[in-house]
């Protein structure tokens, strides 16, 4: 028996943390529930339950199926956090799979350079790529120019407006949470057995069959798990586009900051909070079924 | 024999400028005498200058230093004792329920855990009348419960790793729990508590959309700073701030590279001179 097995140890080290974490973490979410289904007043704070309204009012999720703001910021939050992953992937799969083909020390001080923008402000991060859309920067004349020149004449522009759009959102988000992807994509790959690739080589398979038969089905885990990183952050993500979209397509983290702080109406902001969680449900419980196989195949 | 990977050495090289080429431009307009923030026009330090006379600056960094030293701090004592209780005891009523609150907030949007907390704070202080204002202290108690779980997760991989039989062997041998506590567990886990506290401190610094909900007026850290200067548009004192933080967490990566390395190769040269003894 360890010293934490002593009857009074055991419950402060159980007790504390649970005890913090009921109070500041379950407890706040338990009240943005209940407040969905509350009716939104004009008192202070804004909400009641009961009165002429029914105690649970689900009238707030009713609005928020039936309004094409609500489905439509859904909508592209999907979209772009699904893109942003795919572009992720796209970006991060070879980059993951270079780390591994390269010499050990090179390896290291490479994995620090993928780790350290973590280390440096997130909002730096965004701001940086402002300052390179922006329609006055060297960045932005230089792919104007690939781009007239690429383009017929009637096209050409006098600089690429990437600011405030879709577009930006999307590069700023694979930018920021592109080492999510490489790192878990990297810990998979490098576990691989490189013999498998040479006995696939030797018994006459070409170098991409070798890498879709053998190289990735073995990195799925990586996949999934790199995935799920990026996606979910990006689509509650809030900071991103509000400071390089455009708001007239805005995302969900943007609409429950704004139901919430200017229409102060706490109900919708939290019907709109639980389905996004809900939206989160699906992609985690299937990371959960991958880890649950993946360890069973042990 | 493999040829050398021509295609994903270009997609590597590709990729790191990708993650640097926004920085170094930031780095390199930060000297710029322009007023135009990515139009060169000479060389000057003078945005550096506005920085350090600019006295907001000053003051929202040291109310972020002081939040994350103090949420860090107590984020890494309940953490590490949320760690220690997931790995240490098995079954105890409620692990499921405590071991879900764990996960969850690393996998809650952060404008969720922004909007609940600031509900709750809004909701407690019209019932019982505290707090009475946001700031510091609501800061503070919503950082710590959004880093907490980040240490758990780095204590919880350290114990799994460790041997239990140690603990045990020093109870058998008379020890007292207290001195198991500080000769065994906690020198084992000591690496583990030291980064979730330098994660901690890093999430808590750079929190934007938390913090964003849980402050109050007059309560302005760095990071609602720079959001409420750069929401206005590029300007070149948020380039020399930029360098300036580069610079730091440069200056703090070597030198815990450094640390690392002596202490990887103290531990070498001890455990040699224990196999010397030994033979």
């Amino acid at each position: 028996m360890g010293w934490f097995h002593r009857r009074g140890w055991r419950d402060l080290i159980i007790g504390l943390p649970y005890l913090w974490l009921v109070v500041f973490f379950l407890l706040p979410f338990a009240i943005v529930i209940a407040m969905s289904v509350a009716t939104k007043t004009p008192t202070a704070p804004p909400f009641s339950f009961g009165g002429a309204q029914p105690w649970v009012n689900i009238e707030t999720y009713h609005r928020l199926i039936s309004e094409p703001l609500y489905l439509r910021a859904f909508l592209i939050s999907i979209v772009n956090a699904a893109g942003t992953t795919l572009f992720c992937l796209l970006l991060g799969y070879p980059m993951a799979l270079a780390l591994t083909r390269v010499s050990r020390s090179a390896r290291n001080i490479l994995l620090m350079l993928v780790i350290l923008p973590f280390w440096t402000s997130f909002l730096l991060r965004v701001y940086a790529w402002m300052g390179l859309m922006g329609k006055s920067s060297w960045f932005n004349a230089g792919l104007t120019e690939v781009w007239n020149w690429l383009v017929p004449v009637s096209w050409a522009v006098k600089s690429l407006p990437m600011m405030h759009s879709n577009f930006a959102v999307v590069l700023v988000m694979v930018y920021t949470y592109l080492p999510f992807m490489i790192l878990p994509l990297y810990a998979s790959l490098e576990r691989l057995d490189p013999t498998l690739d040479e006995a696939a080589l030797d018994l006459g398979s070409r170098p991409w069959q070798v890498f879709l038969d053998v190289t990735l089905p073995q990195s799925m885990p990586g996949i999934i798990a790199g995935g799920l990183l990026v996606f979910i952050p990006a689509a509650g993500e809030l900071v991103i586009p509000s400071l390089v979209g455009d708001a007239s397509t805005p995302m969900i983290g943007r609409v429950i900051s704004d139901q919430f702080s200017q229409a102060r109406d706490w109900p919708m902001a939290s019907a709109v909070a639980v389905a996004l969680l809900a939206l989160m449900v699906g992609p985690t419980m299937l990371y959960s079924h991958y880890q649950a196989r993946a360890e069973g195949a042990k | 024999m493999r040829r050398r990977p021509t295609f994903l050495l270009s997609i590597l090289s590709f990729g790191f400028a990708f993650l640097y080429v926004p920085i170094l431009s930031m780095v390199f307009f930060s000297f710029n005498a322009s007023r135009l923030a990515t139009v060169w026009g000479g060389f000057s330090t003078k945005w550096y200058g506005a920085l350090f006379a600019n006295k907001q600056v000053g003051e929202a960094l040291l109310l972020s230093l002081k939040i994350a030293i103090v949420s860090s701090t107590v984020a890494t004592i309940l953490g590490t004792l949320a760690g220690i209780a997931l790995v240490r005891f098995t079954k105890f009523r409620g692990r499921m329920l405590f071991s879900g609150l764990v996960t969850a907030p690393l996998i809650m949007p952060e404008v969720i855990t922004g909007v609940s907390a600031l509900i709750f704070f809004l909701l407690l202080a019209s019932w019982i009348g505290w707090p009475s204002q946001r700031g510091f202290t609501t800061i503070t108690l919503a950082h710590i419960t959004f880093s907490m779980v980040f240490v758990t997760t780095i204590v919880q991989a350290r114990l799994l790793q460790s041997d239990q039989a140690i603990e045990e062997a020093a109870m058998d041998l008379g020890s007292r729990p207290w001195q198991v506590l500080v000769d065994i567990t906690l020198p084992v886990i000591s690496p583990a508590i030291l980064s979730g506290w330098l994660l901690a401190f890093t999430i808590s610094l750079d929190d934007v959309v938390i913090t964003s909900f849980t402050t109050g007026p007059g309560s302005t850290t760095l990071p609602l700073l720079i959001w409420s200067k750069v929401k206005l548009g590029v300007t070149p004192d948020i380039n020399a701030l930029a360098t300036l933080m580069i610079l730091c967490v440069g200056i703090g990566v070597a030198i815990s590279g450094v640390v690392m390395n002596r202490a990887e190769a103290r531990r070498l040269a001890d455990e040699r001179l224990a196999y010397r003894s030994q033979a």
